[in-house]
């Protein structure tokens, strides 16, 4: 059920030129480029309150349609292709943004509801497969009160996947769930998001040195991007991988700069 | 906890019941005032028993008044405030539009409403609706715009128009704003279907207040107004209830609160 559609997917790679924002007096970060490479993993890492879900959110922005004001910066998002990103997006943010009415069966539906496409056998059984991957086939027919926050989380994370876009956009994806269960749906997410173009914020370096080909570190105000670190292999990498416990000192070294 | 809130419902309302009772009867002894300014809950009863067949026949043409002003008010207000949140231009006309209706004593149209639509049933409909229109309007418009931004950021990383987020987002977001709304409305409405009454009608609960309280029968006047107070209340908690049970995803304050 689960099709790995990652070889038929054409990645593309998104690109922010100028990208600025400013609440207020403070400038988050103004004249800031970053390049999502295509079919890989980009992480994302800083201290608390540098800009990383402004940046996620200004990505997503950018597919805004005219007239549609509500805006949080400036910057041009632009895709390689030529194409506009809009409708090729998926996005989970921090916060799990399900919709308190809806079961959890039809919060990972919701995008079909929102596009007016229908809600067929396929599609349900899809929703399904996905929610019993993330492991909350018992509690797919619960709406979210009833769940905890780590259900919650997974219950988002299947939403996300189930949009199957080309282009991915995770804020703190994994923050919220145990460690064990954190390194399964590491795995999971790893292997269906297999080739697609992947923006992930965390404060987790581990995570970022398992899922990521490229980790960025956001450091200052205005907030800039170092070089980033290059993680080999592919992922899912093992949590005692060498190359990963190689970059952890390094990686730790520049978060601790990031705050000072 | 919820047992015991099950069982202490009723019971609470029979208890306020027998409380108001005995103050009133209190009230008449120790004024001693006579029956025809205050009588006194035995005589009542008995013109509540003695009228019964009339007081019906007038209970359910104001409760009819009732629920089909409220039904209207309701729908016209959700509809209004959908269109000003909908539409950028609805919002400009409607509102000043809106908050005219308010300044305006809406009573003062009572007379109005009268002349334009008669003496039967359609006045005293429109005037329970103009008076829960504005309520409803501003509660459910105040919900839809207040809409959590990240469901909305959501909705834009599904494509979906916005239509489809007002409909599928907003617009549930906003019941519960909607039902405080309703809540107000069924309280009022009663308020207005009355004042229609009184103004000019051949029928309905005011009209039969007004009649009695003309010919001193002042027991009569309070059966009525007894069954009118009844009336509002059941249907409050009705509404309530249903409200209730159409948003279970609603959390419910801690019934440790009181
Ligand atoms: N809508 C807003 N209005 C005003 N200030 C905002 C708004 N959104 C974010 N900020 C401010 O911008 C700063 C960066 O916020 P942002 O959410 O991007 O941080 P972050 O890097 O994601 O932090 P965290 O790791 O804690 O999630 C914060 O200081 C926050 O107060
Ligand atoms: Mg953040």
């Amino acid at each position: 059920m689960l099709v790995d559609r990652a070889a038929t997917a054409v990645s593309v790679s998104v690109a922010i030129v100028g990208g600025t924002c400013t609440f207020g007096k403070a400038t988050l970060f103004r004249d800031l480029d970053l390049t999502l490479a295509a079919g890989s993993w980009t992480c994302l890492l800083g201290p608390s309150g540098i800009g990383k879900t402004s940046l996620i959110r200004l990505i997503l922005e950018s597919t805004r349609i005219r007239g549609q004001t509500r805006a949080i910066g400036t910057g041009v998002v632009a895709c390689d292709d030529g194409h506009p990103l809009r409708g090729r997006v998926a996005y989970m943010a921090q916060r799990d943004l399900l919709l308190p009415w809806l079961t959890v069966r039809d919060n990972v539906l919701l995008g079909r509801r929102l596009r007016g496409e229908a809600i067929d056998a396929p599609a349900r059984g899809r929703a399904d497969a996905l929610i019993e991957a993330v492991g909350m086939q018992d509690a797919a027919g619960l709406r979210p009160d009833a769940l905890s926050g780590g259900m919650r989380q997974r219950a988002a994370l299947a939403r996300t996947l189930f949009e199957d876009r080309p282009v991915v956009l995770m804020d703190e994806p994994f923050s919220a769930v145990d460690a064990i269960t954190r390194v399964r749906l590491q795995d999971l997410a790893a292997t269906l998001l297999r080739g697609r173009t992947v923006l992930l914020v965390t404060h987790d370096p581990l995570e970022a040195l398992r899922l990521g080909h490229r980790i960025f570190v956001m450091a200052g105000r205005p907030a800039r991007l170092g070089e980033p670190l290059h993680a080999p292999g592919n992922p899912p990498r093992p949590v005692d991988d060498p190359g990963v416990l190689a970059l952890q000192g390094e990686l730790l070294r520049r978060l601790a700069a990031a705050h000072s | 906890m919820m047992t015991s809130r099950a069982l202490h419902g009723p019971a609470r309302a029979v208890v306020i019941g027998l409380g108001l009772l005995v103050a009133w009867q209190a009230l008449v002894m120790a004024t001693a005032l006579p029956p025809y300014i205050l009588p006194d809950p035995l005589r009542v009863m008995t013109a509540l028993v003695v009228h019964a067949a009339s007081i019906g026949r007038h209970a359910a043409i104001t409760l009819t008044e009732i629920v089909l002003g409220l039904g209207i008010g309701i729908a016209l207000g959700a509809a209004s405030a959908l269109l000003i949140v909908a539409f950028r231009p609805a919002r400009r006309w409607l509102l000043p539009l809106l908050v005219v209706s308010q300044a305006v004593p809406v009573f003062a149209l009572a007379p109005l409403l009268v002349l334009w639509l008669g003496y039967g049933l359609a006045s005293k409909v429109a005037m329970a609706a103009v008076i829960i229109y504005f309520p409803v309007t501003a509660a459910f418009s105040d919900g839809l715009r207040r809409a959590d931004p990240g469901w909305l950021d959501l909705a834009l990383s599904m494509d979906a128009s916005r239509l489809a987020s007002l409909r599928h987002i907003r617009a549930p977001a906003a019941l519960p704003a909607l039902a405080s709304g309703v809540r107000v409305a069924t309280a009022v409405a009663p308020i207005g279907a009355v004042v229609g009454e009184w103004v000019g009608a051949s029928a309905g609960l005011g009209y039969l207040m007004l009649h009695a309280n003309a010919r001193m029968q002042i027991d009569l006047m309070f059966a009525a107004l007894l069954i009118l107070g009844a009336i509002a209340v059941a249907l409050y908690f009705a509404v309530d209830r249903l409200l209730k049970r159409l948003m279970p995803w609603q959390p419910e304050s801690s019934p440790a609160e009181d």
